[in-house]
């Protein structure tokens, strides 16, 4: 399976990306399809213990630099303080708990890296509470971004460490709002566009995380990231159309990401790994 | 590549890079040895080699050594669980040309004294390369059934193992065959789209020429 995103859209036809996604596995897996989408809802529910387990207040990394925050961002949201308003007000504050509970050595769901796990259930978990959508929808919608990620992984990277944390954090986001998108009753292309606007506003973020530990800045990118998401999937559903091709934006990110210095690929050693009032923090 | 090579693998963070593949690299590494791990020395190249420790780099291929899963808890404890089990591990750098930035190589002793070496890449999700065993270079990333048999180099010895698969009709989805030199030490690397059953692989075990074959099952760990 290693379909380019307008491979995709070719498939699906008519269909939604996600009836695309379903019918590639079941012949790359030989698996029906009834055992394919348990085997999403089992990761579903993985997501939602992530969001449990970062949830708590007194959580702290061995570090001791992250853990603990999402509870934070969560009260606000739940006082209606939250500027993100109630729908991503709470995917920003699952979207952190995820995160923080992948820098704690919890368990979570890779999606499509650990790094970058607490985007697309902080969406997704968010959207299943607030409006309402049911369980199948939601494994649907991952199957959605699964397709979508193979393409950016088969096309460009996934790891930080060759392509920086827009090919982590950026390839996350364009995952979630092409999910986001058909939830939202867009079609198979527009599912694509809403991944290329997405990693396109994330294009050139870099991989310097602090102590090369998987904390700072990386938590607080999930926050970034799923803010991201929502509003690519808000300027397609709009009627806005991508005006670069979204395999082009896969390839530019991957240009970018071979341009990146080592510095900026997961060595801890520029960027924010670098400022003065962190980075002697070493791991 | 599937959909849930990319949503997944359900792990223990922080690093898909980092911790599951390591962790996936370690299991695999396990099972091509096909026994107990008594010893082992851990090269860590390029991004492993900066940032293991901080990562948990070097629990998470303990861990995988041990056999452990790579949603296994118990992978923060590696090192100790490790050291309880009379497992002998050390970590060093290395600087491997052309490796791909989070590669390790592993020289492993088993409790029978069988030795293996073996280099493999994290490529990001979790998902992972093995690129070189016993100094052979090769290419397969253990997500498929996948057999390793080192053999001698010497005619008929490829036949026969295709001949054996072909009777228990198990078909054949990739094979790769590399040789030190000829007649030297060899080894096939053969993917295949069915799970061999005990008989089979002992069947295969027993062909002239075989000095050994391990399985690896699809999406182990």
């Amino acid at each position: 399976m290693d379909y380019t995103l307008r491979e995709w859209v070719d498939i699906a036809g008519n269909e939604p990306l996600s009836s695309a996604a379903l019918q590639a596995q079941m012949e790359e897996s030989g698996e029906d399809a009834e055992g394919i989408l348990s085997r999403m809802q089992a990761l579903l529910q993985c997501m939602k213990e992530a969001v449990r387990d970062g949830m708590q207040e007194n959580l702290k990394s061995v570090s001791g630099m992250t853990g603990g925050q999402a509870s934070r961002l969560f009260r606000r949201y739940q006082e209606g303080k939250a500027y993100c308003g109630s729908l991503l007000g709470k995917a920003t504050a699952y979207a952190l708990a995820t995160a923080e509970s992948n820098a704690c050595m919890g368990k979570i769901v890779a999606a499509p890296t650990a790094g970058a796990c607490g985007v697309l259930p902080g969406a997704i978990l968010a959207l299943l509470e607030e409006k309402q959508i049911t369980e199948e929808e939601a494994v649907h919608a991952l199957l959605t971004a699964a397709a979508v990620g193979v393409s950016i992984a088969t096309e460009a990277s996934i790891a930080g460490a060759e392509g920086g944390c827009q090919a982590e954090c950026g390839a996350a986001a364009a995952m979630t709002a092409a999910a986001l998108t058909e939830l939202g009753g867009g079609n198979a292309k527009e599912c694509t566009e809403a991944a290329a606007f997405a990693l396109m506003n994330l294009l050139g973020l870099v991989c310097d995380p602090v102590g090369g530990l998987v904390e700072v800045p990386c938590v607080y990118r999930n926050v970034g990231a799923v803010s991201v998401a929502f509003s690519a999937s808000d300027m397609v559903l709009s009627g806005i159309h991508c005006p670069i091709d979204p395999d082009e934006v896969i390839q530019a990110m991957k240009e970018v990401g071979d341009a990146l210095p080592g510095s900026l690929r997961e060595t801890g050693e520029g960027g924010c790994a670098a400022c003065p009032s962190v980075c002697r923090r070493k791991s | 590549m599937d959909l849930f090579d990319i949503i997944g693998p359900v792990m223990i963070g922080p690093s898909s890079s980092h911790t599951a593949g390591a962790a996936r690299i370690g299991l695999v590494a396990r099972m091509i040895l096909g026994e107990d791990v008594v010893h082992a020395e851990v090269g860590f190249h390029g991004s492993f080699e900066k940032t293991y420790q901080g990562h948990g780099t070097d629990r998470a291929i303990a861990s995988g050594l041990m056999g452990f899963a790579v949603d296994d808890p118990r992978m923060r404890d590696a090192l100790r669980l490790a050291a309880e089990a009379g497992m002998e591990i050390h970590f060093h750098p290395v600087s491997i040309r052309g490796a791909h930035p989070n590669t390790v190589r592993l020289e492993l002793t088993g409790v029978s004294g069988r030795k293996l070496e073996m280099e493999a890449a994290s490529i990001g999700g979790g998902n992972i390369r093995i690129r070189s065993l016993d100094g052979l270079p090769v290419d397969f990333t253990g997500t498929e059934n996948t057999m390793i048999i080192q053999h001698h180099d010497e005619p008929g010895v490829i036949a026969q193992v295709t001949g054996v698969l072909a009777e228990n009709g198990i078909n054949i989805a990739t094979m790769q065959v590399y040789r030190h030199r000829q007649g030297g030490t060899a080894v096939m690397i053969l993917e295949l789209d069915g799970v061999p059953g005990g008989k089979t692989l002992q069947q295969i075990r027993t062909e002239l020429g075989v000095k050994s074959v391990q399985f690896l099952h699809r999406r182990i760990g």
